[in-house]
């Protein structure tokens, strides 16, 4: 039996669109992007794939097998399939109108039903949280859900006889713990960059069709899945600070202007 | 049910400073509820923290004491939490976003079917709900959001609440809690910490932090970045890129998922001011950004700007400092 690995991921807006270009759709309490910038697949869960990939790499492609999660009401299909690219297996997709707007404890429920389904699975890796919400709850829920242990917020993870070995990051420092499999990791971008798709693993991830689950697929019905964290608004902060601009006759006359601009305002 | 409990989690020689924030945060909660502002202690031995709790603004103290929770390890604390919460049935409980706090925060709230705010900056109590505001979209937007189910839980983002003034002799109620803590049922075992000692200045605790980003092009001007931060008796830090580059550790990185800083003086150097980087900067007072772009977002945030060639600005700059310095 390979070891089996579960990565969620979830399509988000490009956290690199510049905050001008963004809008609020007031009545969705959605954030939206401007028509030509993509979505992009979550960046933490792309260090969560790389981490599976590097496991994969360390014990042998036939010993381990990655199946990407996903959950949404709808996704760009050539965006979600980058993981497959990557070299992940399976690609899975709770593709439902009643998981538009979920919040992270029913959008966990849903990620729990769709794992049950596929068997046992023995570690599952998340993204420490993903760059719309910034909430960082799915996993630690998604763990509950599935009683399983729980280690937040990793750089390394490693797989060793039945445990995993991973590198916790804390502000100062870090720390290594080990838990048996089953268990629950989420990776952070300390972890390092996420590998490129090759131009193989694109080849076969255009193959490859993701595996479409409906909620009720699952067993769950969408009148259920209330949120426990109701949403009354988004908005964009007003800013109201006006940067003086330290003038000069070339850059190091500015840089000697700040000094004594800074000096007059007692800042140094 | 009763009660606004702060999970107070202990640093240092005592209370980490979030502790005192959350009592801080926690305060004006207590009074619209009418219900005493309560700390939790979950230390191997609490001692003077209790008092210290109550010098903060906390009126009753709980405190469970055990071997196992001498480190921030999340699961026992986690237990000894739950365990506490369900015997003193408070309406909300606060703690911090910190590594403990996030990580017991939304199991705990799972385990008693709540939901919860994570990384919130302002909480009130309206109409029987919890109201919180919290930045999303990487700092480029807020989120205002409701929990009606108690107990409310919320983890709150360091920095955004001024602890109260301690006072000097508090009365407060101290009682201590039997917590169960079984080994066998922990199944995350520490091996090895690994402690990065920090030199000079803690670049949360600094008064100035000289700063550097991409824009910098390599990890050798941080010496120029170092040599201005020690005149102004200050830290250095950098963007998230900088460390994913590899330039300098993690330690040093500053925004969302680095550090929150709170210098009166920031001075960001070819950092061209992503949202998730301007989030761990966001109480700066003054921000001071060199960067050849005028249109980069940290000038929108800044309040001196020199649009230049940092190559050029920072020598002059440095220079002209160490004169007026005199040093």
């Amino acid at each position: 039996m390979p070891l089996t690995i579960v990565v969620t991921a979830k399509q988000v807006l490009d956290p690199e669109t510049p905050a001008s270009a963004l809008q609020i759709d007031t009545a969705r309490k959605r954030m939206v992007a401007p028509p030509n910038v993509p979505p992009v697949v979550n960046g933490f869960d792309e260090n969560a794939v790389e981490a599976a990939l590097r496991i994969k790499d360390a014990l042998g492609a036939p010993n381990v097998k990655i199946t990407v999660l996903s959950v949404g009401k709808s996704f760009a299909l050539d965006v979600i399939k980058k993981p497959l690219s990557m070299g992940a297996d399976d690609l899975v997709l709770v593709q439902d109108d009643g998981c538009d707007g979920l919040d992270a404890f029913q959008t966990a429920r849903v990620l729990a039903a769709a794992i049950k389904q596929m068997g046992p699975v023995d570690l599952v890796l998340c993204g420490r949280q993903a760059s719309d919400w910034d909430q960082a709850q799915v996993p630690l829920a998604l763990a509950e859900f599935l009683g399983l242990p729980c280690v937040h917020i990793t750089k390394k993870v490693e797989v060793k006889d039945k445990t995993v070995v991973v590198e916790r990051v804390l502000p100062d420092g870090t720390e290594v713990v080990q838990v048996p499999l089953p268990a629950l990791i989420t990776v952070s971008n300390e972890l390092g960059q996420p590998r490129y798709p090759t131009l193989r693993g694109i080849m076969a991830s255009t193959r490859k069709q993701p595996i479409i689950r409906k909620l009720s697929d699952l067993g769950l019905n969408p009148a259920d899945l209330k949120p426990k964290v109701e949403l009354l608004d988004l908005y964009i902060p007003v800013r109201q600070k006006k940067c003086e601009f330290i003038s000069g006759d070339n850059d190091e006359e500015k840089g000697r202007n700040l000094a004594r601009r800074l000096r007059e305002a007692k800042l140094i | 049910m009763a009660g606004v409990l702060v999970f107070a989690e202990v640093g240092e020689g005592g209370l980490a400073p979030i502790a005192k924030e959350l009592l801080a945060a926690g305060r004006p909660l207590a009074q619209a509820l009418g219900e005493p502002l309560v700390a939790f202690i979950a230390a191997e031995k609490a001692g003077p923290l209790a008092q210290e709790a109550g010098a903060f603004g906390a009126q009753q103290v709980y405190v469970a004491e055990h071997a196992f929770l001498k480190d921030a390890h999340p699961d026992y604390h986690l237990l000894a939490l739950e365990q506490a919460v369900k015997r003193i049935t408070p309406s909300a409980v606060l703690l911090g976003k910190t590594p403990l706090g996030v990580t017991v925060g939304p199991r705990l709230a799972f385990r008693l079917g709540v939901g919860v705010a994570q990384d919130v900056v302002s909480l009130k109590v309206e109409g029987g709900a919890l109201i919180a505001e919290r930045p999303v979209y990487g700092g480029n937007a807020m989120a205002r959001v409701a929990l009606r189910q108690k107990p409310f839980v919320a983890t709150v983002r360091p920095k955004a609440f001024e602890p109260l003034a301690p006072q000097a002799n508090p009365s407060v109620a101290v009682q201590s809690i039997p917590v169960s803590l079984d080994a066998s049922s922990v199944k995350v075992k520490v091996l090895e910490r690994k402690k990065v000692e920090a030199t000079g200045i803690r670049l949360e605790d600094a008064r100035v932090v000289v700063a550097g980003g991409r824009g910098l092009g390599g990890p050798e001007p941080f010496q120029q970045l170092e040599e201005l931060a020690r005149l102004l008796g200050g830290a250095v830090g950098a963007s998230r890129a900088v460390c994913d580059a590899g330039w300098l550790p993690y330690q040093y990185q500053i925004g969302l998922t680095g550090k929150t800083i709170t210098a009166d003086l920031y001075i960001a150097v070819a950092i061209s001011g992503a949202s998730q980087h301007m989030a761990g900067i966001s109480t700066v007072k003054n921000i001071v950004a060199i960067n050849k772009d005028g249109d980069a977002p940290i000038f929108q945030e800044a309040r001196f700007g020199v649009v230049g060639d940092w190559k050029k600005v920072l020598p002059a700059f440095i220079d002209e400092v160490r004169k007026l310095l005199q040093r």
